[in-house]
């Protein structure tokens, strides 16, 4: 198909001085192979309307300011063509699951404040030895891919469980929890177990894997969830038939220093 | 108006002033510190940067030859001590990033592995694939989240230090999604703003990268040095200016022009050998390929492409499995941005402006000529890169002084008297009816912000590009000279207090204005070629008068003056520049 010459964007509006609720405005922008959403927007906020507000800097792909809902999709605007929308129009809105400061801005302070609560740091009792702690290829392998989340947020908005249950610490947390538990160097895992095996840890997902789906980067959120829940389930079994087994101070993997 | 109070503040929440943030609170966790930001930090710039860190880690390195890489990659512009200092601490800081989690590429046996990089004659370079940025900005923020006596302020603009009795005493802020405006008192304040790469129309940069500390210290009075400085990055993109990263040719990547030849071997770079070679050819310094680029351009050997000429980076020959593992991030870009496979095709590259050599001025510790101001990173000049940084220098850069500025702000702030409140309230009341009667309430403008931007973009890169001369750079002045006047006049569209970006943007174009100036004028008066400074019509390097840095400073009648500052030699006296098959020293074939 052509690539026509304009498209209309279709998008949501909203500034608590003025408006009761959100609105959509049309804007017609011009169409070129190379542009992306955030192109298209740029446009009109530098050529149409200077008031249209959105977040947006690397453009590409891995600062996560730009995840916008396009076309009820949550996508980062800076990777999607406004070619895949052939003719159009394009509705773009904010992230859901998100309160909405303006337009397509959103307020994600409560996400920093759970990003917190799963204590994503190292943890290693020797933490100001001199010496390399070293990690084989193989072991980094084990939590690189949960070490790529960009924090753009697509996966809390494609969460259902997000969306009714605001408590639930949510995927890109968890995945980042998986992330240091899963590091050969790190000796947290049950510091982090107190909140991961609450109700608004791992056990809130219903395992629905929009998550996982949505994910610009492929951490996989949903399966760092599942892992979890087995171990976790099997931990749990274990303290019941065995009570009087140690839990808690194991010596930790191979984290080794040279 | 609101006033909020900390002993040491950050300006900039990248990894400088994460680095920073983390030395106050381990120098005296009583301290309170704070880090203002105008964006979530894990947003900041820093998380771009791809692909690594250099610190000498191996045996058979050393720290004179990391030494003596930067100063020669440098063109002698850099002061040395500063440099052993950094060269020194810079595998100390690499480490405790890894102590603090950073997913470090490794060997086979579990030791940090480290890849090649341009300019480098010894294999030093740490990485974690190539989003070592992302990796070091994602592990340095996650690990300020342990330290409770750092407070954030996120999504915060400052709009102008404090400085009353002769010392810096905070700054004026404006909170994006209040739109309140108020001032936070401190004791010290460090600076760590990142570079201003979108004065520049084709940039690596990130939006966000506007100068704007930089911006706030020149019109403090401040001083910024060596300003003329600005790195060319030899493979960007052509639309967007993304970055395709260095390492892609320490792992073996080609430059290639039209005719399919690997144009390099003609400007004194070495021979065209099938591995890459340290220190030769595609390993060679970025100022020298970026003007080998022009000057392939002038040959007509150069490809026409919608967005101007490109040459082509060849990584076919890799193979997939390699491009895979060592640069999953470029096949990713080149996929998503450009439509193209590495794998099997060839990627359309153009030198694009990265990176601000010139900053700040500071000492060795960060600290600027003013009382209890520091900066830090590439908003600043200590100057460790001289004329031209070398690749991977930078992320150590902002660790090794992120760390060194933290530690003497925090010092400074032990012993420093409280702030002094009526005169601070004053100057902070007096920049909020700036803020409101130039910007947010003020109508009758006629002139739009991407208006002015666009064509401070043309200036710049017209006047004051890859090659400059006189009459290039006097036009650029008298044109950037004009658009400051325009930039009065501009009239935004919104007065909304709620996350007024537009009002941002205004502020954001007032900084790289007065930062292009400051550019523009620097280059006009260095009538020498040095680095990444090329003058056409003074093409040789003048070490008798120009073995100096420049600093310039906004006198208090407004006017711009410059004044040049010894470069400090210790034990590498200025030499020749020399890359390729001429230095046996970096005849070393790379495994690839």
């Amino acid at each position: 198909m052509s690539i026509p010459k304009t498209i209309t964007l279709e998008v949501s509006r909203y500034s608590p001085e003025r408006d009761p609720q959100p609105y959509f405005q049309s804007y017609e922008v011009p169409v070129k192979k190379e542009w992306v959403i955030l192109d298209a927007l740029n446009y009109i906020k530098d050529q149409i309307d200077g008031t249209l507000t959105f977040r947006w800097s690397c453009r590409m792909g891995i600062c996560g300011s730009c995840g916008y809902t396009i076309n009820n999709e949550p996508k980062l605007g800076c990777a999607t063509f406004l070619t895949q929308y052939g003719r159009g129009p394009i509705r773009i809105e904010p992230l859901r699951n998100f309160p909405v400061v303006r337009d397509l801005v959103v307020e994600i302070g409560e996400f920093l404040e759970k990003l917190k609560k799963v204590k994503p740091w190292l943890i290693h009792e020797d933490g100001n030895g001199t010496g390399e702690y070293l990690q084989t290829p193989s072991q980094l392998e084990e939590f690189r891919q949960h070490s790529m989340c960009i924090n753009c947020l697509l996966c809390y908005s494609a969460c259902p469980i997000s969306g009714l249950d605001p408590i639930f610490v949510g995927p890109a947390a968890l995945a980042l929890a998986h992330r240091y538990n899963k590091d050969s160097r790190d000796q947290g895992a049950d510091e982090r177990m107190a909140i991961l095996s609450h109700p608004e840890g791992i056990w809130g997902c219903t395992f629905v894997g929009e998550c996982t789906r949505v994910c610009p980067k492929h951490v996989d959120p949903a399966g760092a969830i599942q892992q979890y829940k087995i171990a976790g389930a099997i931990d749990g079994l274990k303290q019941f038939l065995m009570p009087w087994g140690q839990k808690g101070k194991q010596p930790k993997r191979e984290a080794q220093k040279s | 108006m609101d006033t909020s109070s900390h002993d040491v503040l950050l300006v900039g929440g990248g990894g400088a002033g994460l680095r920073a943030a983390i030395a106050v609170a381990e120098t005296n966790p009583s301290l309170r510190v704070a880090v203002i930001s105008k964006v979530y930090p894990m947003r900041s710039h820093t998380v771009a940067a791809e692909g690594g860190a250099a610190g000498v880690a191996k045996s058979d390195d050393s720290i004179d030859e990391h030494c003596y890489d930067t100063i020669s990659g440098g063109d002698w512009l850099c002061d040395q001590d500063a440099v052993e200092a950094f060269v020194n601490e810079a595998p100390k800081e690499l480490l405790r990033l890894e102590h603090w989690g950073c997913p470090w590429s490794r060997e086979p046996d579990g030791h940090i592995a480290v890849r090649a990089f341009g300019g480098m004659k010894k294999k030093r370079t740490w990485f974690a694939a190539d989003k070592t940025g992302f990796h070091i900005l994602h592990t340095l923020f996650q690990t300020t989240l342990k330290y409770n006596e750092i407070k954030r302020y996120d999504e915060w603009f400052v709009t102008r230090l404090l400085i009353e009795d002769g010392r810096v005493q905070g700054v004026v802020a404006i909170e994006l999604m209040s739109g309140r405006i108020q001032a936070i008192t401190a004791k010290s304040v460090i600076v760590c703003s990142g570079g201003c790469g979108r004065v520049f129309p084709y940039t690596t940069n990130a939006a966000i990268k506007t100068g704007d500390g930089m911006a706030l210290v020149h019109r403090a009075g401040g001083p910024l040095k060596d300003m003329e400085f600005v790195q060319y990055h030899p493979t960007g993109l052509p639309f967007t200016g993304i970055l395709i990263t260095e390492a892609a040719r320490a792992e073996g990547g080609y430059l290639i022009n039209k005719d399919g030849y690997r144009y390099l071997q003609d400007y004194n770079l070495g021979k065209p050998e099938p591995k890459p070679v340290l220190r030769s050819m595609e390993l060679g310094p970025r100022d020298r390929l970026s003007q080998a680029f022009v000057k392939e351009f002038e040959k007509g050997r150069t490809i026409d492409g919608p967005y101007g000429p490109v040459v082509h980076l060849d990584l076919r020959h890799l193979g997939e499995k390699l491009i895979n593992q060592k640069l999953p991030f470029v096949r990713e870009l080149c996929e998503k941005y450009e439509g193209l496979d590495p794998v099997t095709q060839l990627i359309p590259v153009r030198p694009v402006v990265h990176y601000m050599m010139g900053g700040i001025s500071t000492d060795i510790d960060g600290a600027t000529p003013i009382p209890g101001l520091y900066a830090a990173g590439e908003c600043a000049c200590v100057s460790i890169n001289g004329a031209n940084r070398l690749g991977s220098n930078s992320l150590p850069e902002i660790l090794v002084f992120g760390a060194r500025a933290g530690k003497a702000a925090a010092e400074y702030a032990q012993s420093a008297p409280d702030t002094v409140s009526a005169g601070i309230a004053a100057q902070a009341e007096d920049e909020r009816r700036r803020l409101e009667e130039n910007f947010l309430h003020k109508t009758g403008g006629t002139e739009r912000v991407a208006a002015i931007r666009d064509a401070m973009q043309k200036a710049t890169e017209e006047g004051a590009g890859i090659y400059r001369n006189e009459k290039s750079l006097r036009e650029a002045a008298q044109k950037l000279s004009e658009l400051q006047e325009r930039a009065q006049n501009v009239q935004i569209d919104d007065h909304s207090r709620t996350f007024n970006t537009e009002l941002l943007s205004a502020l954001e174009l007032h900084c790289m204005l007065d930062v292009a100036i400051c550019m523009v004028h620097s280059a006009l008066h260095r009538t020498e070629s040095r680095g990444a400074h090329q003058r056409t019509d003074y093409p040789a390097r003048d070490d008798r008068n120009f073995l100096a840095h420049s600093v310039i400073t906004r006198t208090s009648d407004g006017s711009l003056r410059i004044d040049y500052q010894p470069v400090t030699v210790t034990r590498w006296p200025p030499g020749e520049r020399v890359y390729g098959q001429q230095a046996p020293a970096a005849k070393q074939a790379v495994r690839a």
